[in-house]
C-alpha cells in the first residue's frame, strides 16, 4: 500500500505525500502554465495554481527559484565616505521565492514546522559559507556569530523584496468551496531563469499532512534568447557583431543627417 | 512600451532609452565629449546592473562616436597623426582598466571605485573648465583686440624625448604626450564606462596645446577605437554588453548627436565649455552626495561565484 501511494504520488507532477495513513489525492494542484516565456516584450507574469484539498486543511504555497551563492556587503562609514565593509556569503539563496497561504502562517502552523521546510521569509536559512566577520561596526566588537548572521540574513532578504523577487503576499490563496483553491503568483520582470520549483503544502492541526511540489521553468524564448545564446556560446563573435552594428548606424546617421551644402 | 533586455535581463520603457539616447548625443555632438559620463549613471539610476551599463555604454559610444567624428572629418577637423598616437597610449590603457575592473568587482569595490572616480575626475575638471571660460568671457566683455595668443605655451612637458612632428596640430611636441593622455583616456573608458571626451578634450588644449577647432574630431576618431576595443573585451571576458540595449541608447544618440554638431556652431566656444563646465559639475556633486549620505539600506547583494569556477 505505501509502494502504491508513493507512486501515485509521483503520477501526480512528481508530487510527494508525506502524510500519516492519508492518500495522495488530499491534495491535487496542477498551475496554469509550466512553463514562463521571457519574451522580447516581457514585462513580468502571473501563474495561476488551482487545487483541491480532500477535507478541512490550511494551505500554504512556495515557489523556489534556481538557488545560487549570494554575497551580502555592509557599507561602513570611513572619513565621511560609506565604503563597503564587511562582508557575509550565503550558500544555496534562492533566485526567488514567494509564500502564499491562505491565513497567516503563525496560525497554520507552529514556527518549528515552518522553519523544518523554510516556509515564509522569517523562516528561510542560508548556510554560510567561510568565515563570519569578526567586527560587524566599530562600536560593536565581535558581535554574537548568531546576530551577525541573522543581521546579515535579514538584509539579503529585504534587499530580494525590494527587487521584487522575494515575495510575502499572504492573502492570495482563496478558497472558493470548502475544498477547492487558487492562488496567483507573480513573477516580475527581472525573473532570474531556469528550474523553478512550486511547492504546495496541506496543513491540518499544525502540522503538514503532505505536500506536493510541481517543476516551473522559466525560459527566454525567441530573439532574446538567441541574443544572450550567442553572446555566450560565440562572445567574440558578439563582441564583432556589436561593433559592427554600431559603426554602421553611426556612418547611417552621418550620411542621413547631412546637410546639404 | 516595455522591451526586454536580453543580457541585463530586466525590461525598460523603449521611449525612456530613446530620449535619454537623444539628449546624451546631443550633448555628445555639440562638445565632442563622448557623453558617458551622463549615460552610464543615468543607466544605473534606471535599475540596469552597473557592469551591463559600462559595457552596454562602450558599445553605443562606438556608434556616437562614428556619427560625430564623421561630421567633424567633413570639415577637416581630425588629426588623423595625433588619433593614432594617442591610441597606442588608449590600447594600454583599456587593457590594463579592464583587469583592474575585475579585480575591483571580486572584492567587491567597483562601485565605490567608480564613484570616486567620477567625483575626482569631473570635480577637477569642471572647476579647470570654469575657470578657464570665464576668463575668456570677461576678456571679451572687457573688450578691445584681444591679445594674440601664442600657439601654445612651452612647459616642461616639452622636454621630454621622441619628439614628433604634427603638422594637422601644427605641433612639434614628444610622441609620449599624446601616448599618456591616451592611456588615462584608455583606463577611463574601462573602468568608469565612458568615452573619456571629458579628461581628452581639456587635455588635449591645456598639454598639448592643440588647436581647439581639431581637439574635438581628433578625440572622437580616437575614442571610436578605444570604445571598440573595450566593447570587445566587456562581450568577451564579462558578457555585459547587451545589444538590445545599445541599439536603442545609439539609435537616439546618433540622432541627437547630429543636431547637437550642429548647435556647436552657433554656440561660442566659451560658451559651450562653461555649460559643459556646469554639466560636469552637477554630475560631481549628485555623485559625491551619494558618497556621503547616510545610505537608506545599508547592505547590498550580489552573486558570489561558486568556488572553483572562474
Amino acid at each position: 500500500m505505501g509502494r502504491v501511494r508513493t507512486v501515485l504520488g509521483l503520477l501526480l507532477i512528481g508530487g510527494v505525500a508525506i502524510g500519516r495513513g492519508v492518500s495522495a489525492q488530499d491534495l491535487v494542484a496542477d498551475l496554469s502554465h509550466h512553463l514562463i516565456a521571457i519574451t522580447t516584450e516581457f514585462t513580468g507574469t502571473a501563474v495561476t495554481l488551482f487545487g483541491t484539498i480532500e477535507g478541512e486543511g490550511d494551505v500554504a504555497i512556495i515557489v523556489r527559484g534556481p538557488s545560487e551563492p549570494v554575497t551580502v556587503r555592509q557599507k561602513e562609514r570611513v572619513a565621511g565616505i560609506w565604503i563597503n565593509s564587511a562582508s557575509v556569503t550565503f550558500e544555496q539563496v534562492p533566485s526567488y521565492y514567494s509564500v502564499a497561504a491562505n491565513q497567516p502562517l503563525e496560525h497554520i502552523a507552529r514556527p518549528s514546522v515552518l522553519a523544518r521546510h523554510g516556509i515564509g521569509l522569517d523562516y528561510l536559512r542560508f548556510p554560510v559559507r567561510g568565515d563570519l566577520p569578526r567586527m560587524v561596526s566599530p562600536d560593536r566588537e565581535a558581535e554574537d556569530p548568531e546576530e551577525i548572521t541573522t543581521m546579515f540574513r535579514e538584509a539579503l532578504i529585504r534587499n530580494m523584496q525590494d527587487d521584487d523577487l522575494y515575495i510575502d503576499d499572504l492573502g492570495v490563496v482563496t478558497f472558493l468551496g470548502p475544498t477547492l483553491f487558487r492562488a496567483t503568483v507573480e513573477f516580475p520582470a527581472n525573473v532570474p531563469t531556469g528550474q523553478f520549483t512550486v511547492s504546495v503544502y496541506l496543513f491540518r492541526d499544525g502540522d503538514i499532512v503532505t505536500a506536493q511540489t510541481t517543476p516551473l521553468v522559466v525560459s527566454k524564448i525567441g530573439l532574446g534568447a538567441e541574443v544572450f545564446d550567442f553572446s555566450r556560446r560565440h562572445a567574440a563573435a558578439y563582441g564583432l557583431v556589436a561593433i559592427a552594428v554600431a559603426v554602421f548606424f553611426g556612418w547611417l546617421a552621418s550620411i542621413l543627417f547631412r546637410s546639404p551644402r | 512600451m516595455q522591451i526586454y533586455l536580453p543580457i541585463a535581463e530586466m525590461s525598460v520603457n523603449l521611449v525612456l532609452i530613446l530620449v535619454m539616447g537623444g539628449a546624451v548625443g546631443f550633448l555628445s555632438g555639440m562638445f565632442g565629449v563622448g557623453g558617458g559620463f551622463l549615460m552610464t549613471p543615468l543607466l544605473i539610476f534606471i535599475g540596469v546592473p552597473p557592469s551591463v551599463a559600462v559595457g552596454t555604454q562602450a558599445n553605443q559610444l562606438v556608434a556616437a562616436s562614428v556619427s560625430g567624428v564623421l561630421a567633424h572629418w567633413r570639415r577637416g577637423n581630425v588629426d588623423v597623426k595625433m588619433g593614432l598616437v594617442m591610441l597606442f597610449g588608449s590600447t594600454l590603457g583599456t587593457l590594463l582598466g579592464v583587469y583592474i575592473f575585475g579585480v575591483l568587482q571580486r572584492i567587491g569595490q567597483i562601485d565605490l571605485v567608480i564613484s570616486l572616480s567620477y567625483v575626482l575626475f569631473l570635480g577637477l575638471i569642471a572647476v579647470l573648465m570654469l575657470i578657464e571660460s570665464l576668463r575668456a568671457m570677461q576678456r571679451r566683455r572687457r573688450g578691445g583686440a584681444t591679445a594674440r595668443r601664442k600657439l601654445h605655451k612651452h612647459n616642461v612637458l616639452h622636454g621630454l624625448p621622441l619628439k614628433m612632428r604634427f603638422p594637422k596640430s601644427r605641433l612639434y611636441i614628444s610622441a609620449l604626450l599624446p601616448c599618456g593622455i591616451g592611456f588615462i583616456g584608455g583606463l577611463l573608458v574601462a573602468i568608469m564606462g565612458i568615452g573619456g571626451g571629458f579628461f581628452l578634450v581639456p587635455a588635449m588644449i591645456y598639454l598639448l596645446g592643440m588647436p581647439a577647432i581639431a581637439v574635438a574630431g581628433t578625440s572622437l576618431f580616437q575614442i571610436i577605437f578605444t570604445t571598440a576595443i573595450a566593447t570587445f573585451l566587456q562581450a568577451t571576458q564579462n558578457h555585459t554588453v547587451d545589444v538590445v540595449l545599445a541599439l536603442m541608447l545609439l539609435v537616439g544618440g546618433v540622432i541627437g548627436a547630429q543636431w547637437g554638431t550642429r548647435a556647436a556652431g552657433v554656440l561660442r566656444g566659451e560658451q559651450a565649455r562653461a555649460l559643459l563646465a556646469a554639466m560636469v559639475m552637477v554630475v560631481c556633486v549628485a555623485l559625491a552626495w551619494d558618497l556621503v549620505a547616510t545610505p537608506d539600506e545599508p547592505f547590498s547583494i550580489s552573486v558570489a561565484q561558486t568556488p572553483g569556477m572562474r
